[in-house]
C-alpha cells in the first residue's frame, strides 16, 4: 500500500512527535554528509586545504549524529512497538544513518587522498572523477530528497544512476594502470587517485542503499534481489 | 462559598459534618434494630416463659381434653406434620418445575407476561380466599372430604407462587456465561437445566423452599374453612402399616386438626390454664418451624459450599 | 608453504529459512461465503467471506463494535441461545463441507465439534474435574476410566494438570484467574474439538497469566485449528499466522500476519494498526 505524503495523525500525538524527530535528525544528518562529500570532492579537483580539513573535523559530529539516530530509533521501538509504516519508517533510519555515516567515512578518506594528492604536481586535468563526483553527489542530494518526500520514483531514478558510476569507475582503473606501466614513478599518485575513485563508487553504492530504503519504507517490499538480477 | 459558588475546601469543617451525619444515620438504625429485637425477644420470652413449664411427655403424646390438666397437642403436631409433609410433596416439586418451565422453556410473549404477573399477584391473596376455593373445588366438588390431603392441597397452592418466584428468581441470577458455556460445549436444553443451571439454583430454591413451609406451618384460616377440626380425639392411620404393602395412605384421607387450630381453640376459652397450653403449643410450633429450617438450611449450606 | 591458521571450518547452511518454518501446502479447515448476520433488524455482519486455515491461528481485530466477537461465534451458533437473530451465507466446515449455518444441519452438530473459551472465565461451579469432564458427560461418556483418562490428557495440554492433579475434586473457584481460563481451555479440549474458538481469552488477565495462555496457544496451534478475537494488536501479531481486521460489521482486510503488520493493504488497517484511527 503506497504511502505518499502526509499520512493522518497519531491518536497519542507524542509518538508522531517521536516519529517526526526522528526524520528530522535523518535529513540534517544528510545535509551534513551531503555537504561533506561536496566539500570533499572540492578538496580533491580544487587541491582545498581548508575544504579538506573541514571534511576530517566534522566527521565526529556525523558519528554522534548516527549514534543519536540509533538510541531515538531504538526508544521508539521499545516504548512504541510500531508497526506497519511506522516500523518500515523506524527501521529504516536505523540502516540509513549506517549509510550517511560510512558515506561520510568515505568523504573523509577522499579529503586525506586529497591532501597527499595536493602536495604532488598533478598527473593531468581531472575528467573521470570529477564526473563520478558529480554523479554520486546528486545521488545522495537525490536519494535524501526521497526520503523527505517520500518519494520512490526519484529515488529509483538515483539508484540506477550507480550503472553509470561503476562503468566510470573500471574505466578509470583501467587508465590509471596504464599511467602506471608507462611511468612507474606516478605510481603512488595513481594508487591514491584509484582509491578516491573506489571510495566514490562506494559513496554512490551506499546512495543506492538509501535509495532502496526509501523505497521499501513506502511500498514495503524490499529490492535486494532485483539489483542481483539487473547486475 | 468562593466567588465560583462552589464551596470552598475547608476540609475539617466537611469531614466534622460528614461525620455527624454518620453517627445520627447509624444511631437511628442501631435504635430501630434495639427496638425492633427488643419486642420480638420480649413476645418469644413471654411465649416460653408462659408455656414451657407445661411442655413434658404427657403433654406431647395425650389428646386434647376438657380438663386443662389432661389436655395435650399429639393429634395437634402430628396433624401438622403429616399436613406439612404433604404440602412439601406437592408444593416442592410443582413449584420448581412451574418456575423452571416458566424461566428456561415458555416463549416469551403476552400470555406468558400475564401468567409472570399474576404469579405473583397470586402470593398476595387472602388465604382465607385459598380456603373457601378449596372446600368448593376439592371439599366437595371433587369430593375429597375434609381431609389431610386436601389440606396438603391448598396450603400448597397458597405457597406455590413463592417457590415458583424463587426458583425463577435463582434461576436468572445464574451468570449468562454458565449457560453459554454450556452451550458451547453442546449441552442440549436439558442438560444444561439439569447438569448445570438447578444444583447452581438450588441455594436460591431452598431459600424459596424455606419462606414457603415456614408460611405453611403457620396458616389457619384456610385450614379451618376446609373443615379442619378443633377438637379431635383420635390419630391418622399411620403410614406404615404391619401388613404389606407395609405403607398405606389411608391417612391422607383422614380428618386432622394443626397445632395453630389447636392454638386458636384454647385461646378461645375463658380458662387461663388452657391460654398457658395455648403458650406450650406455641412453643413447639416454634421449634418444630425451626427445625424445619435448620434443616433447609443445613442442606443450602452444604449446596453453597460446594458452588464456592 | 602452509597456511599460518587452517581456515575456519565451512559454515552449516542456513537451516531457519523463513519459506520452510510451516509445511507448504495450508488447507482450510473452514471457508466463510458472503456471511451476513442480523440482530433482529439490526444487521450487524455484511458479506463477509475468508477461510480458516487448518493448523493455525487465525486473529480477528478492529476496534470494538466492529463485529469479531459476534462473526466468531457464528461458527458454533452461540446466536441461537437467544431468540430473533438471523444468518445469511454459509459457513462451511471441512472435510464434509457442512454448513454451520444452513437450515439443513443440526444446530448441535458445530457445537459438538467446535470449542470455545470466553473472555471471563467461566468455571462451572462445580470441581475441576467435573469441569473438565463436563463437555464428555454431556456426551454421554460414563466411564470412569475414559473419563480419567481423558480428563487427564485435556488438563496436561492445558498446562494445567502438574499444578492441579492432586486436588482435582476441590471447587474449580479456587483457582486463580489464570487457573481457571486453563481450566476453560481444558474444558474445551476434552472433546476433542476440530476447531477451537477463544473469544478475548486474556483480556481479564495479567500479563504472566497472558504470557502463559499465549505459551499454551502456541502449542495447541500444532493440533488444533484456532480463531482467536483479541481487542490487543500486538497479541494478534504475537500469536498469529492470519489476521483478519473488521470494522462496522465488514471485513476490511485479510492476510498473513507477518503482511499485515509490515505492509498492510487498506489504509484503514494500516491506520488502525499503527494508532491512526478516532
Amino acid at each position: 500500500m503506497p504511502e505518499r505524503g502526509l499520512v493522518k495523525k497519531h491518536t497519542v500525538r507524542a509518538f508522531d512527535q517521536e516519529l517526526a524527530r526522528l526524520a528530522r535528525h535523518v535529513t540534517e544528518m544528510g545535509a551534513l554528509v551531503e555537504r561533506q562529500v561536496a566539500l570533499a570532492v572540492r578538496a580533491l579537483v580544487e587541491r582545498d586545504e581548508e575544504a579538506a580539513a573541514t571534511v576530517i573535523g566534522r566527521d565526529d559530529a556525523v558519528d554522534e549524529l548516527e549514534e543519536a539516530i540509533d538510541q531515538e530509533a531504538i526508544r521508539i521501538l521499545a516504548t512504541r512497538q510500531p508497526v506497519a509504516i511506522d516500523l518500515r519508517m523506524v527501521a529504516m533510519a536505523l540502516k540509513i544513518s549506517n549509510d550517511l555515516e560510512r558515506t561520510s567515512d568515505y568523504a573523509v578518506n577522499i579529503a586525506k587522498r586529497a591532501r597527499r594528492l595536493a602536495e604532488q604536481p598533478q598527473l593531468k586535468p581531472f575528467v573521470t572523477i570529477p564526473r563520478m563526483a558529480e554523479i554520486c553527489q546528486r545521488m545522495v542530494k537525490e536519494v535524501l530528497d526521497a526520503y523527505v518526500e517520500r518519494d520512490p520514483d526519484k529515488a529509483m531514478a538515483a539508484w540506477h544512476r550507480d550503472d553509470e558510476v561503476d562503468q566510470l569507475y573500471t574505466s578509470l582503473f583501467r587508465e590509471l594502470l596504464t599511467y602506471i606501466l608507462e611511468d612507474p614513478r606516478t605510481t603512488g599518485t595513481c594508487i591514491d587517485l584509484m582509491f578516491v575513485a573506489k571510495n566514490l563508487e562506494r559513496i554512490g553504492d551506499h546512495a543506492t542503499n538509501i535509495a532502496e530504503k526509501v523505497h521499501y519504507i513506502v511500498h514495503g517490499d524490499l529490492i535486494n534481489r532485483m539489483r542481483k538480477t539487473e547486475a | 462559598m468562593s466567588e465560583t459558588g462552589l464551596p470552598t475546601t475547608d476540609g475539617r469543617r466537611l469531614i466534622a459534618a460528614a461525620r455527624r451525619r454518620d453517627l445520627l444515620f447509624a444511631g437511628i438504625g442501631l435504635a430501630v434494630l434495639f427496638v425492633a429485637t427488643a419486642v420480638l425477644l420480649a413476645l418469644v420470652l413471654d411465649l416460653v416463659i408462659t408455656g414451657a413449664p407445661h411442655i413434658d411427655l404427657d403433654f406431647l403424646t395425650s389428646y386434647p381434653s376438657r380438663r386443662a390438666s389432661r389436655a395435650g397437642i399429639l393429634p395437634a403436631w402430628v396433624g401438622t406434620g403429616l399436613v406439612m409433609l404433604v404440602t412439601a410433596a406437592l408444593a416442592i416439586p410443582f413449584g420448581i418445575a412451574a418456575g423452571l418451565y416458566l424461566e428456561e422453556y415458555a416463549p416469551r410473549n403476552r400470555v406468558t407476561d400475564v401468567i409472570e404477573i399474576n404469579i405473583t399477584n397470586l402470593a398476595g391473596v387472602p388465604s382465607i380466599i385459598y380456603g373457601l376455593l378449596a372446600l368448593g373445588v376439592f371439599v366437595y366438588g371433587f369430593r375429597l372430604g375434609e381431609t389431610i390431603l386436601v389440606a396438603g392441597m391448598v396450603l400448597a397452592l397458597l405457597v406455590l407462587p413463592v417457590i415458583v418466584v424463587a426458583t425463577r428468581e435463582a434461576l436468572r441470577s445464574i451468570p449468562r456465561e454458565v449457560r453459554e458455556a454450556a452451550f458451547a460445549l453442546g449441552a442440549d436444553k436439558w442438560q444444561t437445566v439439569s447438569m448445570y443451571l438447578l444444583p447452581a439454583a438450588r441455594p436460591g430454591i431452598l431459600t424459596g423452599i424455606i419462606v414457603a413451609l415456614a408460611r405453611a406451618i403457620g396458616e389457619t384460616a384456610p385450614l379451618v374453612t376446609i373443615g379442619a377440626l378443633t377438637f379431635i380425639a383420635f390419630l391418622p392411620p399411620p403410614p406404615i402399616t404391619a401388613q404389606p404393602p407395609f405403607v398405606s395412605f389411608e391417612w391422607l384421607g383422614s380428618p386432622f386438626t394443626v397445632l395453630p387450630i389447636q392454638m386458636f381453640n384454647w385461646i378461645s376459652r375463658p380458662q387461663a390454664a388452657f391460654h398457658e397450653l395455648a403458650a406450650a403449643a406455641g412453643v413447639v410450633l416454634l421449634v418444630m418451624t425451626l427445625a424445619m429450617n435448620g434443616l433447609a438450611i443445613y442442606i443450602r449450606y452444604r449446596a453453597r459450599r460446594l458452588l464456592g | 608453504m602452509t597456511l599460518a591458521a587452517p581456515l575456519p571450518a565451512e559454515p552449516a547452511p542456513p537451516s531457519a529459512r523463513p519459506d520452510e518454518a510451516r509445511p507448504a501446502e495450508i488447507r482450510a479447515k473452514a471457508a466463510v461465503e458472503d456471511l451476513s448476520f442480523w440482530y433482529g433488524p439490526k444487521q450487524v455482519l455484511f458479506s463477509i467471506s475468508m477461510p480458516v486455515a487448518e493448523g493455525c491461528v487465525t486473529a480477528l481485530i478492529g476496534p470494538s463494535g466492529c463485529g469479531k466477537s459476534t462473526f466468531l461465534r457464528c461458527f458454533n451458533r452461540m446466536h441461537d441461545l437467544y431468540p430473533g437473530n438471523r444468518y445469511a451465507g454459509r459457513i462451511l466446515l471441512e472435510p464434509e463441507g457442512i454448513d454451520i449455518i444452513g437450515p439443513k444441519t443440526d444446530p448441535m452438530v458445530p457445537r459438538m465439534r467446535i470449542g470455545m473459551v470466553f473472555q471471563k472465565p467461566n468455571p462451572f461451579p462445580k470441581s475441576i474435574y467435573e469441569n473438565v469432564a463436563a463437555g464428555l458427560r454431556i456426551r454421554g461418556v460414563r466411564s470412569r476410566t475414559v473419563l480419567d483418562a481423558q480428563v487427564e490428557k485435556s488438563l496436561r495440554r492445558a498446562a494445567l494438570w502438574e499444578e492441579v492433579k492432586d486436588r482435582l475434586h476441590a471447587s474449580a473457584h479456587t483457582l486463580s484467574g489464570g487457573q481457571q481460563q486453563r481450566l476453560c481451555i481444558a474444558r474445551a479440549l476434552a472433546p476433542e474439538p476440530e476447531l477451537l474458538l477463544l473469544d478475548e481469552p486474556t483480556s481479564a488477565l495479567d500479563p504472566i497469566a497472558t504470557a502463559h495462555i499465549e505459551e499454551l496457544i502456541d502449542e495447541l496451534s500444532r493440533r488444533y485449528t484456532i480463531v482467536v478475537v483479541t481487542h490487543n494488536m500486538q497479541q494478534a501479531a504475537r500469536i498469529s499466522r492470519f489476521t483478519a481486521f473488521f470494522h462496522l460489521g465488514r471485513l476490511i482486510e485479510f492476510g498473513p500476519t507477518e503482511e499485515v503488520f509490515t505492509r498492510p493493504r487498506e489504509t484503514m488497517t494500516q491506520d488502525y494498526i499503527t494508532g491512526r484511527f478516532g
